[in-house]
């Protein structure tokens, strides 16, 4: 497994095959061969755009809802886990440790759409015994992308 | 006033860069894709930044010993025997200075007596012959070329040296060939100086930055020359610290304690802050400097590839941040080449004659930007050759 490609594509999942190969001293069919292996290996999962929704007009809102869950006998929680990651609404899942077992990333058009979810599907779960609702209200960051601030380079052209 | 009969002759024959005015006016152009920066693009990792906040919430906002603090001192000679192989006594032989650039300055102030010869291998960074113009020396340029690599040669320097050559600067890895001296090359040139009371001032500030697999050298480590050579290094372009003005310079007692007087009534001591943050830096800086140098590595490899892919031949840069390509195949001088460029496709590189005569027929692009920006500016050079 090469993390130094892996890190590349993690950066700019856009950037070319030939780019790649250059940027790691391989050739394209070596970086093509990875990729392929990582793939099929599930280790890369899927290729993704970072998107600022709040630069668009259309509704976005997305909440963190963090779930009690009474686990169960041998399934642990892997169970309610798998029925939370199917609904279409949800975008992320994780087990934590700490004071509550599941977070679960929401997303809906309105803050209305979320709350309606979580009572009518989420907190009716058998096993989930109390969930916490706290919605995102501006996004600074996402996926190791800074959404605010202009990036611009401050450096001047001294002769150095 | 006729100011031109109270300043110095010797301050007023320097010219002042030509480089700055075309820089001023890529500043006043929209959409300038710069190649131009000799800084890194990292910010000062926050661990470092940390430990200078730290020391001013706890109020370390005096002066320290003209040398500097005690433990950066004792640091560095940890941090050189690590890396480099180098033993200095933190007591009397090491000074931390303002900057890479004040140990230079130091050094070359310390030894030079009027009409005193120091041999500068060109082209290198630009410091090194107003610095020996301003007390008197005389520089003794010897021209490196592509075909060595751009290293300094026994034979070229045996040529250079006279009765009145008091120093030799080594600038490497070297800004902004991107050359480098091998432990064997090293070990040529030690071989002309060691019979000599000529003196080394080795500006090692890309020390950290070499590539594939090869550590840099210290000239000091090799035989015989410790005795006589001033290593300068510094924090800048290793740990991305450029703002913090921090470097320090190794050498003898002897030589040390001249250094240290002129740095204790020009400068007194190096700025406290930057001092703490230092100490963070050796101590626990290797992880982020890999990190960087991961970096660096790769986007070298893609500006060295886009430009021998557009037909500019460009040699593998061994060390510090730049590339080096050869425009001489366009048929125009490197200071056309940059204008036209800049006015053409609005992409600023320096002309290599910024560097020395010696760099004529190159151009320096650094690589301290992200892989999109490389990109682009790659793709605008390639435009802008199709038009000449």
């Amino acid at each position: 497994m090469n993390t130094k490609l892996l890190k590349l594509i993690n950066k700019d999942s856009r950037t070319d095959i030939a780019t790649l190969a250059t940027m790691l001293g391989l050739t394209e069919a070596e970086v093509q061969k990875e990729i392929a292996e990582m793939e099929k290996e599930g280790i890369i999962r899927g290729y993704k755009a970072v998107i600022d929704w709040d630069r668009l007009d259309s509704a976005y809102v997305s909440a963190i809802i963090e779930l009690k869950v009474t686990p169960k006998a041998g399934l642990g929680f892997e169970d309610v886990a798998a029925k939370v990651m199917k609904y279409p609404e949800v975008e992320s899942v994780y087990l934590m440790s700490g004071v509550y077992d599941l977070s679960v990333v929401v997303k809906g058009k309105t803050f209305h759409d979320v709350a309606r979810f979580v009572a009518k599907e989420l907190s009716t779960i058998d096993s989930v015994t109390s969930t916490a609702t706290h919605f995102v209200l501006r996004r600074y960051k996402e996926m190791d992308v800074e959404l605010l601030g202009s990036g611009k380079d401050e450096r001047g052209s001294y002769l150095l | 006033m006729d100011y031109s009969k109270i300043l110095s002759p010797t301050v007023q024959s320097i010219k002042p860069s030509g480089i700055r005015k075309f820089f001023d006016i890529a500043e006043t152009m929209q959409d300038v894709i710069s190649l131009g920066v000799g800084e890194p693009d990292f910010p000062t990792p926050w661990e470092i930044r940390k430990a200078g906040i730290l020391s001013l919430e706890s109020g370390k906002t005096r002066y320290t010993s003209n040398k500097g603090l005690e433990v950066l001192r004792r640091e560095i000679c940890t941090y050189l025997k690590r890396k480099y192989d180098l033993e200095y006594d933190y007591q009397d032989e090491v000074l931390v200075t303002v900057g890479g650039s004040e140990a230079i300055d130091g050094a070359i102030r310390a030894i030079t007596c009027l009409g005193d010869e120091i041999i500068i291998p060109q082209p290198s960074y630009v410091c090194y012959e107003p610095m020996v113009r301003l007390v008197g020396g005389v520089p003794v340029i010897i021209e490196t070329n592509a075909e060595h690599d751009f290293k300094l040669t026994p034979e070229d320097l045996r040529a250079a040296i006279t009765p009145r050559t008091k120093a030799v600067i080594m600038p490497y890895p070297c800004n902004p060939t991107g050359g480098i001296m091998a432990r064997e090359d090293l070990e040529k040139v030690a071989e002309v100086l060691k019979d000599t009371n000529i003196v080394v001032i080795s500006d090692e500030i890309y020390a950290e930055l070499t590539f594939g697999g090869k550590r840099h050298v210290s000239i000091a480590s090799i035989d015989g020359m410790r005795e006589r050579t001033v290593v300068v290094n510094g924090f800048s372009k290793s740990f991305s610290m450029t703002g913090w003005r921090m470097g320090y310079a190794c050498g003898p007692a002897p030589l040390m304690q001249q250094i240290t007087k002129i740095h204790q009534f020009a400068i007194m001591c190096a700025p406290t802050t930057a001092q703490y943050a230092a100490i963070e830096a050796l101590k626990n800086g290797d992880e982020a400097v890999a990190a960087m140098m991961e970096e660096y590595d790769m986007r070298r490899r893609l500006i060295v590839a886009g430009f021998n892919r557009i037909g500019l031949s460009c040699r593998e840069p061994k060390g510090a941040f730049y590339a080096f390509p050869c425009i001489a195949s366009t048929g125009l001088s490197s200071e056309e080449f940059c204008e036209r460029l800049l006015y053409a496709e609005k992409v600023a590189v320096v002309p290599g004659t910024a560097f020395g005569q010696g760099g004529e027929g190159f151009i320096r692009a650094s690589y301290c930007y992200s892989t999109e920006h490389i990109q682009e500016a790659i793709r605008r050079i390639e435009r802008f050759l199709k038009t000449i």
